[in-house]
């Protein structure tokens, strides 16, 4: 298994638990990242493991979102973002300028910051992803859509006004929605870019319980600004600043044995 | 505090108040005026006959069916052939485009073109169109509608895209939208009062021009739909009619008078409510 070693310190960490069952999904190699001439990532190397849920966590403007950013190449909509390295995704190097990215975040979804609903109902934002891939009949995208829902822990309230408009649903709802559409496409990865923080406190437990489940059949990425949020939902986190990162380990042994003076400085609200 | 300050500054407030007040009501006198005056000579005309009847030569009874007709034909064509226009450079402007120097250069030319008067793109259709042809045409008339109707759309489309969030444009990349479904299934959607909007406005735009309909369609005082000939319509026919020393002829230049302008009221209003509708979702 290719465990890279953290920017610093280079002290080799002894891993008690789950190292067999672990497997990579994604490991960034060696990542550097620019907006323009400012270099926002430099030498990140990270893997990310099947089934489990990785949280980056850090202060703004360390990167964190400009590296889920990268992992469904979401920069290439804007002109002047460039990344050098390799992101290889079960064997393919994603930052390949070949690659086909329709195919690309259709195996690897996104949920936003901000529910980000499409103006059309609560069915046709399911049903529309699922339809540009897979030729189904009727009652087949009827039952991918009610899947979806559930998966999105919506279907109970959405069930009897299908053909609402999404964007009539609360903040929570939308972003619920949003998930199962995510989920509807069937990726393997999920990138959730603070997905609660435009959220209240029940629609955000909500939401972490959702992750936790959704965590058996996707491979997981969130990005927070929330710890306790990181120390809920991930099984592994990862510490960045200033466009390095600082440390990546078991979730648990950050929050509780970081090993970087930084990271327990910035875990214990010191700075960030 | 000192109170002969607080003093000064609330007679300040009151005066530019008062003068804000004073403008508006000038401003809706106006409006209330011209509409009023139309009423008062327009309204009497009013009747089945306007819409059935032709031009009438003076002295006799007669409607505005041809210029009605002519105005109709020429704003539909004028649409058909100025938005699929404006919508697509405005989409190209505000999508893929979005970052590149030919944008800016068609922005500025486009705005260019926007407060250009009519009469000067009458002239060039007359130049470019009717000199060629060897006469007026409604082909000609619709044309340079058209061409008024371009930036109005550009405009509209760029703008109304523009306003489209890009974490909605992120979102549907993120499920593997290509970007033409992103633009014709989501932006637009999310766009769709806005360009209506636009559209309407535009209508209401040309429907009242003139100057160039008189160097391309000319007029006509019979009922015709032939592209390749002079065409009625209601401004040249208000034009000819109020210019003249007949008094039916003055009556019916009232009534279409009133006819283009409840009917550009209309649209206005009707832009408003889409308009309004779009801010509340």
């Amino acid at each position: 298994m290719n465990m890279v070693t953290p920017a610093t310190p280079p002290v080799a960490t002894p891993r008690l638990a789950d190292v067999p069952a672990l497997k990579d999904k994604i490991a960034i190699r060696n990542l550097d990242f620019y907006y323009g001439q400012s270099k926002a990532l430099k030498g990140i190397s990270l893997p990310l493991y099947a089934n489990r849920a990785t949280a980056f966590i850090g202060p703004s403007g360390c990167g964190k979102s400009t590296l889920l950013r990268v992992l469904n190449r979401m920069y290439d909509l804007y002109p002047n973002q460039r990344a050098e390295g390799q992101v290889v995704f079960d064997g393919t190097n994603i930052l390949d300028p070949g690659l086909d990215l329709n195919l690309l975040r259709a195996r690897i979804g996104m949920v936003f910051q901000k529910p980000t609903p499409f103006p059309m109902t609560i069915y046709d934002n399911i049903a529309f992803g699922i339809r540009l891939y897979e030729k189904l009949s009727k009652s087949e995208i009827d039952g991918r859509v009610e899947q979806a829902l559930q998966r999105g822990a919506l279907w109970n309230e959405v069930k009897d006004k299908l053909n609402a408009n999404g964007l009539s649903l609360s903040g929570g709802q939308q972003q619920r929605l949003c998930i199962a559409r995510t989920v509807a496409v069937r990726p393997e990865v999920i990138l959730f870019d603070e997905p609660c923080s435009a959220l209240d406190p029940i629609s955000t437990a909500k939401i972490e319980e959702l992750i936790d489940e959704l965590k058996t059949d996707y491979t997981i990425v969130i990005v927070t600004h929330n710890m306790q949020q990181a120390a809920r939902v991930s099984d592994k986190t990862a510490f960045m600043y200033l466009g390095e990162l600082i440390e990546f380990d078991d979730t648990n042994k950050i929050f509780t044995s970081p090993r970087d003076r930084r990271t327990q400085d910035y875990i214990t609200g010191r700075f960030g | 505090m000192d109170a002969s300050l607080y003093a000064s500054r609330r007679r300040r407030n009151h005066l530019a108040a008062t003068a804000s007040y004073a403008a508006t009501f000038v401003g809706l006198t106006v409006l209330a005026l011209i509409l009023g005056v139309l009423f008062w000579h327009g309204f009497g005309g009013l009747s089945l006959r306007v819409f059935t009847e032709m031009t009438p030569p003076p002295g006799a009874a007669g409607g505005l069916l041809n210029a009605i007709v002519g105005s109709l034909i020429m704003t539909t064509l004028a649409l058909l052939i100025g938005a699929p226009i404006g919508v697509l450079a405005g989409t190209y402007m505000a999508e893929y485009g979005r970052h590149s120097r030919l944008t800016s250069l068609v922005r500025f030319i486009n705005d260019i073109l926007l407060s250009a008067p009519s009469i000067v793109v009458g002239l060039f259709i007359y130049y470019v169109m009717v000199r060629p042809m060897g006469h007026f045409s409604g082909i000609a008339g619709a044309v340079v509608l058209a061409v008024l109707v371009v930036p109005v759309m550009v405009r509209t489309t760029e703008d109304m895209l523009r306003l489209v969030p890009d974490t909605l444009r992120e979102a549907a990349a993120s499920i593997g939208l290509p970007r033409s479904l992103m633009i014709r299934r989501v932006a637009y959607r999310a766009a769709r009062a806005g360009i209506v909007t636009g559209l309407l406005l535009a209508v209401a735009r040309i429907s009242g021009e003139t100057a160039p309909l008189l160097f391309t369609a000319l007029n006509n005082q019979f009922y015709s739909t032939n592209l390749n000939a002079p065409m009625a319509s209601l401004p040249s026919v208000i034009f000819q009619f109020a210019l003249s020393p007949y008094k039916d002829w003055q009556n019916l230049a009232w009534t279409g008078a009133l006819i283009i302008t409840l009917a550009v009221l209309a649209m206005s209003i009707m832009a408003r409510a889409l308009t309004g509708t779009r801010k509340a979702s």
